[in-house]
């Protein structure tokens, strides 16, 4: 007995360090095999308010931007109005889709897996698995709400998949990123017959009931074929700059709970 | 008693200027600076060994929730807190053993060495956990050795403005 004792005390750095050590790798782990963080996330209130606190005083120097954004879009609202025409540019159809404007007041692109923490949440009837868009394309989906905020998985994170498809084949596949540039990311599974060329639009496939159909994803970089030589890999040139973000918009499909009570 | 105050306030000032500015630098869109390592490699020297080791994990911890990263920085600080003794040894041999290092009366050339083993040993477990996937190596070679550079820059200009000083 007093030989274990006197063996651990000899060793008690050792297992301190060891002990905090599989500490560290169970929360590392965890997250990357369930996509669930247990509770290291910055959404909740406390630190929400340094980031909100922060995102006040830093605004104000990017208001100029963010206005020309919100003229473009506008502009092409205006446009859709006034032509009255059928054809939607990724507008949500109103009668399915709640829209909720908010602010990013965090953001981080230069991590593999990387977040976003809005300032609307639960207080606004923003739920889990609702998306979020911006004037110019997709951002993410919600991950995690508290009652005055909500974290965003961006798409810029390896754990993000999103049904996407090519505009004018319509053939569909799977956005993902895989870590290395934060303005492309790589719709797979495109089948090898499908005629595409550099430029052409990439748009959500409203195949999930997250996004609706035909929001613009982006635009077509450069392809090639996948190793198994049947499928067609395609380098997406991301139509929202994820670096700069101010004004987003969450999408809250209202058949959601009526849809997904089908599949149990 | 006041030093201690001092150092703790220090300390949670920079791990804020680290979560609020520095870790929105995003130079080149992927370089970021880590200054907060500073804390644990100057942590005073006479300090419990078992309370350094804490400590450590804690300051990464805090970073660790300002980022939603999981786990990954409190695992590289705690593991450059562990090994800051072995290193001391390596660097300073017989006057750290003779308890008479101190950091203010470092010569370059010497602090030089030392801070760049830790800084790598940091950033390469920080990055490893962060990409965890052999196959995208080069992207973990890539962060380490530019954010390398980046962190040795501001740590060494944060050394001469305020250890260096106080002599």
């Amino acid at each position: 007995m007093q030989r274990i004792i006197y063996f651990l005390n000899r060793n008690k750095e050792l297992i301190l360090f060891l002990s905090l050590l599989f500490f560290c790798f169970y929360l590392n782990i965890s997250y990357n095999q369930y996509n669930k963080s247990k509770f290291i996330n910055s959404s909740n209130s406390f630190f929400s308010f340094f980031f909100e606190t922060k995102r006040n005083i830093s605004k104000y120097f990017d208001l100029e931007y963010q206005n020309k954004i919100l003229v473009n879009e506008n502009t092409k609202l205006k446009k859709q109005l006034f032509n009255n025409s059928n054809e939607k540019i990724g507008s949500p159809n109103q009668k399915k889709f709640d829209v909720t404007p908010a602010s990013v007041i965090k953001n981080s692109y230069d991590k593999q897996y990387n977040f976003l923490t809005i300032n609307v949440g639960s207080s606004k009837k923003i739920k889990i698995d609702n998306g979020v868009i911006s004037s110019n394309g997709v951002i993410g989906i919600v991950d995690k709400v508290s009652e005055k905020y909500a974290r965003v998985i961006s798409i810029l994170n390896k754990n993000f998949l999103l049904n996407a498809k090519h505009k004018k084949t319509n053939f569909f596949g799977i956005i993902s990123w895989n870590g290395s540039d934060s303005q492309k990311v790589q719709l797979k599974d495109i089948p090898k017959r499908a005629e595409i060329s550099i430029g052409d639009s990439i748009v959500t496939g409203g195949n999930s009931l997250i996004f609706p159909k035909g929001i613009l994803v982006g635009t077509v970089e450069s392809y090639k074929l996948d190793l198994s030589e049947n499928y067609i890999e395609i380098e997406v040139l991301l139509s929202t700059d994820l670096r700069n973000l101010d004004n987003v918009y969450i999408l809250n499909n209202n058949n959601f709970d009526e849809i997904i009570s089908l599949y149990e | 008693m006041n030093k201690i105050v001092t150092n703790i306030l220090s300390g949670i000032f920079l791990i804020f200027f680290q979560t609020m500015f520095l870790n929105h630098v995003n130079f080149l869109n992927f370089l970021n600076p880590y200054l907060y390592i500073f804390l644990i490699i100057y942590f005073p020297l006479k300090t419990n060994r078992s309370i350094f080791i804490l400590t450590a994990f804690f300051i990464g911890l805090a970073i660790d929730f300002f980022s939603d990263t999981h786990g990954i920085h409190a695992a590289a600080c705690l593991c450059i807190a562990y090994y800051r003794t072995y290193y001391l040894k390596i660097f300073f041999g017989i006057a750290y053993q003779h308890q008479v290092v101190k950091f203010k009366h470092l010569e370059f050339k010497q602090n030089f060495f030392y801070l760049i083993t830790m800084i790598f040993t940091h950033h390469l477990i920080l990055f490893s956990l962060e990409v965890f996937s052999i196959t995208h190596l080069e992207i973990i070679i890539k962060k380490t050795i530019s954010s390398l550079i980046f962190s040795f820059i501001l740590v060494i200009i944060f050394f001469e403005f305020f250890i260096k000083k106080s002599k």
